[in-house]
């Protein structure tokens, strides 16, 4: 039920604020946050109610109506005829996400506070609006259910661009539209495909996710459907060609906007990648897999050299996400348990560095009235406070120690080096690449000297608040990164099994049809195949073991606590995780 | 006492977080006294740890103390664990100690900065401290990497702290990117090990590297040239070296904490630490040793010709980390370990001489414009004088001199030793001798041409006498066997790190003696060179810089031999080229010819769209003929 509520906070907090606005221009703010502020602290004692029991175990697979990950889960009938259903639901993975967007939602409206001074009610309305469909998309596991929602969010940030952006908004608004919609078209007429081809089959008509996954289909029919729904992802991600919406939508945005474009629509792409792309196709994922790494590597490099040479300071922080969204989606498609929880740490802290980031050039922008780096220099003088946050966030996004981009990136590249080592060894020059034009945002804005002399104040109390807990959160995913880590293992796990399970049930099938005199190529597959068998059975004797110790851990507190009850605990480990679901 | 260990790193932390967030509104005597105190605590602590080390050494010369898990992703699971054993406890006695004494130095030199610039400058230089603590007590290479890039990090900061000049910064960026492409390599070089070890853990690694990689074999060698790539970056070698003179834009005490404690010696650390995987590689450690060879002699000689005090200080840093790779490289774990021990007493010393004077003559940093110091400054010229012998190596009474000739012994007669390299680096014992006493010559001696601004306090003499003592007295817990054999300090480091394996049995005592005196022969002749050439007939030189070829090659060396030309050319201003003509993005055109073509097919059949009757009649037949056609006659 808490998903829904969530949910229904949120819009029944946007319809208030507008309609308050009639009266007021202070009551849209304070119902805006007040409602983004229950959901926050409703999702937050949600989590640590979860963290109090042990997560849940590893080594899961992915198989249809298998319901042993969610946390909770709510299932309505919706238009039953045609099999969709109302179903929410919350893993590790989605609870992350959750967090992440009700956290910058929690910022997004403290940031507009002063910002926004035209329209504020229905403004209010298109932002609570916006996060209640990315909370939709993050817990939806209905495929017309994550349609609905995927346009939801669309709509009111259309808006957000077109009313309240800068100068050139209405051709961002336009162009942003127009790549997400159509991209989103094609993802439509794949969830549609995806259905018949379930049907058909199994004479089950359905959207429900969890009986879709394993669906049998020909391995070209596959690869077109996977690619409906990997092109609507990728350009939401963004990938390098389909970026170019980005810069345009992040630069005219307002900044709250700005923000949870970057923050959080980002990383919708980069879910649906995990949560749906690799489950429902992993043949096709793997066959893909070498591309879309080259595509990513491509996104690091090509995203840093333009980030570099912008002028505008927006816009270069914009490309800085082409840029760390490359290493989403190297990581995804390295397709093994280091690499993708890596890119469960890049897409919080990303939205924690760069959000960060917009909220300071929106800061600066509101003192001086310009975003032209050419024009600054010097600040730190006046503002030293507003210069060491960016100086911070500055360095998370070159990926220092210390900070959580770090932990990520790590990650991303150690776990994509084993999938393919020249594509990462060339992805890791992006490292260079993104310390030049992170060190070059300080040296043009922050230090050099003053090219004019802007007077201008420092960052108020509600601004430190703001940035205060982002540099907090940074440090905290920097230092103790296994806090999120677990909470999305069992999720990424089981994608992992899923994908390499399939693999080896196509490996098996091979060997079957082993009659045939066999020519070198194939060989090779095998010891391939082989070799992975082996790493295989490797990670499950890992995984027994933790298992094991973790089996021992839980037991010795229950012994601890209820000596008696061991042997009924022993049996159900579900009681536990049932309680939780509710 | 060992359980204390935490503290070592964690009060420099703290310094920087008290300085960082209420340095602002705290007076300098505050800030001083933070920042000083909490490195001297770390110092009292590192002592104290010390003596229980060596009073009762633990299990195995180990301790391990383990602060929390870290990551734990796919049975990778790197702790923030501290390590303590014989060679990260020379590191951290010389970081706290060295450093706190550069740090009470810098109470006097930075007094004319005000109030939050000061508490920034200390904040700056703990969390240096800091990093460069974890960097040498981390138990596996993923924390090492923190401080790797926490003392890069750190040096960006203090290069450009005076920011508000733009050649700062720049030279600032030019420190933290160079090294980052080192970075970059060893990045790669950890990902390898994490693929085939699935723990960064160094004793671990050091157990399963020779188990599992033979000796020459692809991924050894590899995994040793990245993270040599690492080295060169942090430590200035070539073909990386190119930062650290630019780096001299920074606070003088900042340079003698680079130099000296932190940062530079980040190298030669990771190559003795991971010396098993080196051990693999042979070829690698003779490349290693190559590039200490010829890093070494090019930087002797770019430091002859340069007239900035500091960069010639500069550049006897790059040539002295030369000499501990040539050790490296030659398998003399131990020697390279002496000789960062003993350059760090001398090269801190120089640094806080130099930054005496430069404080004294007003930010004079010229050398040409010095001259006389001697009776100006004579506390400051006497320890100045025992830190110059000692980077000379003149014999027995200095340190320099016990540990560059452990190196050159070890580099003649060890079993992975040659003679080139040998040769090598007694051409640059040569080369170091005259450029020191060159700079000695010209800075105090002469007559006076800048006066007297500054007088220097106790805050700041009291560290140039410590130093002083120690750079001499240092060397004596290590005798050659010529002396009577005392090799105290090796014995401990040995605990850890293999003896170089050198033919000290089969070389006779004769050997050693001869090397010994040919040492001090070229260490001597070299000082005397420089006596001829820079005080005695200055004309000499004058008129051989007048020639044309004296004239480029005077230029090629000042310049550092063309690198950084070479890399501008290269890297720089063609990554500038193409960001600047892709700046609005290519690929955006891809989009815009999509629109434009829409609106071009738009326009195309809005024109037919008239309104006129006739018009769409004719459209209709004309229709309604092709339509019969096509159905009539295909």
């Amino acid at each position: 039920m808490i998903l829904f509520w969530l949910i229904v906070i949120l819009m029944a907090g946007s319809f208030l604020a507008w309609l308050s606005s009639r009266w007021s221009s202070v009551a849209p703010k304070w119902i805006a946050l007040v409602a983004v502020l229950i959901d926050f602290l409703a999702a937050a004692s949600f989590w640590i109610k979860i963290a109090s029991f042990n997560y849940p175990a590893a080594g899961n697979t992915l198989i249809a109506g298998n319901k042993g990950l969610w946390f909770t889960e709510l299932n309505w009938m919706w238009i039953p005829s045609f099999g969709i259903s109302f179903h929410l639901a919350s893993d590790g993975l989605s609870l992350l996400l959750v967090m992440l967007t009700l956290f910058i939602g929690v910022l997004s409206v403290l940031i507009s506070w002063n910002e926004i001074q035209y329209k504020v009610g229905f403004f209010y309305f298109n932002l609570l609006w916006i996060l209640a469909g990315i909370i939709g998309v993050f817990t939806a596991i209905d495929l017309f259910l994550f349609y609905f929602f995927w346009e939801v969010m669309l709509i009111p940030m259309y808006f957000l661009i077109g009313i309240w952006g800068s100068k050139n908004r209405i051709y961002a608004s336009f162009k942003f539209f127009i790549f997400t919609q159509s991209s989103g078209l094609l993802m439509f007429l794949s969830i549609l495909g995806l259905f018949f081809l379930h049907g058909k089959a199994t004479g089950v008509y359905t959207f429900d996710y969890m009986q879709l996954i394993g669906t049998k289909m020909a391995p070209n029919v596959a690869m077109w459907l996977m690619a409906g729904f990997v092109i609507a992802f990728i350009v939401k991600l963004p990938a390098v060609p389909f970026h170019n919406w980005l810069p345009d939508a992040h630069t005219e945005a307002p900044t709250a906007g700005s923000v949870i474009l970057a923050a959080l629509m980002l990383k919708t792409g980069a879910y649906g990648l995990i949560r749906f792309v690799l489950p429902l196709f992993p043949d096709a994922a793997r066959t893909f897999a070498p591309a879309a790494m080259i595509l990513g590597a491509i996104g690091i490099i090509y995203g840093a050299v333009l980030a570099f040479a912008q002028t505008d300071f927006k816009r270069l922080v914009a490309y800085t996400s082409v840029n760390h969204m490359g290493f989403v989606l190297l990581g995804v498609f390295a397709l093994n348990e280091m690499a993708l929880q890596g890119v469960v740490m890049q897409m919080l802290c990303h939205g924690i560095s760069t959000g960060a980031l917009f909220i300071i050039v929106g800061a600066l922008y509101g003192r001086i009235h310009t975003r032209d780096i050419e024009q600054m220099g010097g600040l730190w003088d006046k503002v030293p406070r507003m210069g060491s946050m960016a100086m911070v966030f500055a360095l998370a996004s070159l990926g220092l120690p210390g900070l959580g981009n770090f932990i990520a990136e790590f990650l991303v590249l150690a776990g994509a080096y084993q999938a393919s080592n020249w594509t990462t060894a060339i992805s890791t020059i992006g490292l260079v690449l993104s310390t030049m034009y992170s060190l070059r945002i300080m040296a043009k804005v922050f230090l050099g000297k003053p090219r004019k002399t802007w007077t201008l104040e420092d960052l108020n109390l509600r601004e430190m608040i703001v940035m205060g807990s982002l540099t907090i959160v940074i440090l905290w995913l920097g230092l103790f990164p296994n806090h999120v880590l677990y909470v999305s293992r069992a999720s990424i796990q089981s994608v992992v099994n899923t994908v390499n399970a399939s693999s080896t049930a196509a490996g098996q099938a091979n060997t079957l049809l082993q009659d045939l005199p066999l020519d070198k190529t194939e060989k090779k597959n095998d010891d391939i195949s082989l070799k992975q068998k082996d790493r295989q059975k490797e990670q499950i004797k890992i995984e027994e073991q933790i298992k094991t110790e973790e089996q021992l851990r839980t037991e010795q507190q229950i012994k601890a606590e209820e000596p008696i009850k061991t042997e009924e605990y022993m049996k159900s480990e579900e009681h536990t995780k049932g309680g939780i679901r509710q | 006492m060992l359980e204390l260990l935490w503290m070592v790193p964690a009060l420099p932390f703290l310094g920087y977080i008290i300085l960082a967030l209420f340095g602002g509104r705290m007076t300098k005597g505050i800030s001083a006294a933070v920042g000083v105190g909490m490195l001297g605590l770390s110092a009292l602590i590192t002592i104290v740890i010390a003596i229980s080390f060596i009073a009762s050494p633990p299990e195995g010369y180990l301790f391990l103390q383990t602060l929390w898990k870290w990551v734990d992703v796919a049975g990778f699971s790197p702790a923030i664990a501290l390590r303590l054993d014989p060679v990260s406890l020379v590191f951290i006695f010389i970081i706290t100690f060295v450093g706190f004494l550069i740090h009470l130095y810098s109470v006097q030199y930075m007094e004319e900065e005000d109030s939050t610039w000061y508490a920034r400058f200390f904040a700056y230089m703990n969390l240096f401290v800091g990093a460069m603590l974890m960097l040498v007590l981390a138990d596996n290479l993923l924390l090492l990497y923190l401080g790797w890039e926490g003392v890069g990090l750190c040096s960006y900061l203090l290069i450009g702290y005076w920011y508000k000049d733009p050649a700062n910064g720049a030279a600032a960026r030019k420190a933290f990117i160079v090294t980052r492409v080192g970075d970059t390599a060893m990045a790669i070089g950890l990902f390898i090990l994490v693929m085939a070890f699935r723990t960064l853990n160094i004793q671990e690694i050091l157990r399963h590297v020779p188990l599992v990689w033979p000796v020459s074999s692809q991924a050894v060698v590899i995994t040793a040239l990245m993270l040599l790539g690492g080295a060169v970056g942090k430590s200035a070698q070539l073909p990386l070296q190119t930062w650290l003179p630019d780096a001299m834009a920074g606070p003088t005490p900042v340079s003698a904490l680079i130099h000296a404690a932190t940062m530079v010696t980040a190298g030669v650390y990771l190559i003795a630490r991971m010396h098993v995987i080196f051990l693999q590689a042979p070829e690698v450690m003779t490349i290693v040793g190559i590039i200490g060879a010829l890093t070494l002699i090019i930087a002797g000689f770019s430091a002859i010709t340069q007239f900035d005090i500091k960069k010639v200080l500069a550049y006897s840093t790059i040539s002295q980390i030369g000499y501990m790779f040539l050790a490296l490289g030659v398998g003399a774990w131990s020697a390279a370990v002496f000789h960062f021990m003993i350059h760090a007493f001398f090269k801190a010393l120089l640094f806080l001489g130099a930054g005496a004077v430069i404080y004294a003559l007003h930010h004079e940093q010229n050398m040409f414009k010095m001259g006389g110091v001697k009776n100006m400054l004579p506390l400051t010229f006497w320890t100045f004088v025992i830190g110059s012998a000692s980077l000379a190596a003149l014999p027995l009474v200095t340190g320099g001199f016990y540990s560059k000739d452990l190196i050159l012994y070890l580099a003649f007669t060890g079993e992975h030793g040659s003679k080139l390299l040998y040769f090598a680096g007694l051409f640059g014992a040569l080369i170091t001798a005259v450029y020191t006493s060159r700079m000695v010559f010209l800075t105090f001696y002469g007559h006076e041409k800048t006066h007297l601004h500054n007088r220097p306090g106790p805050v700041m003499e009291v560290p140039l006498i410590i130093l002083a003592v120690l750079s001499t007295i240092g060397g004596f817990i290590e005798l050659p066997g010529t002396l009577g054999h005392f090799p105290l300090f090796s014995n401990f480091i040995q605990n850890i790190l293999p003896s170089p394996g050198s033919g000290e049995g089969h070389e006779g005592i004769g050997t050693e003696l001869m090397l010994q005196i040919v040492a001090a022969v070229v260490a001597i002749g070299g000082v005397f060179i420089g006596y001829l050439l820079y005080y005695k007939k200055p004309e000499t030189v004058q008129n051989f810089k007048q020639t044309p070829s004296g004239q480029s090659l005077y230029k090629f060396w000042l310049y550092g031999w063309g690198f950084d030309w070479v890399y501008d050319t290269l890297f720089v201003k063609p990554i500038d080229w193409i960001a600047q003509v892709n700046k609005s993005d290519v690929i955006d055109l891809i989009y815009t010819a999509i629109a434009w073509l829409t609106r071009g097919f738009n326009r195309m059949f809005s024109f037919t769209q008239t309104g006129r009757l006739r018009w769409y009649a004719m459209g209709i037949a004309f229709g309604a003929i092709v339509a019969i056609t096509i159905v009539v006659f295909l």
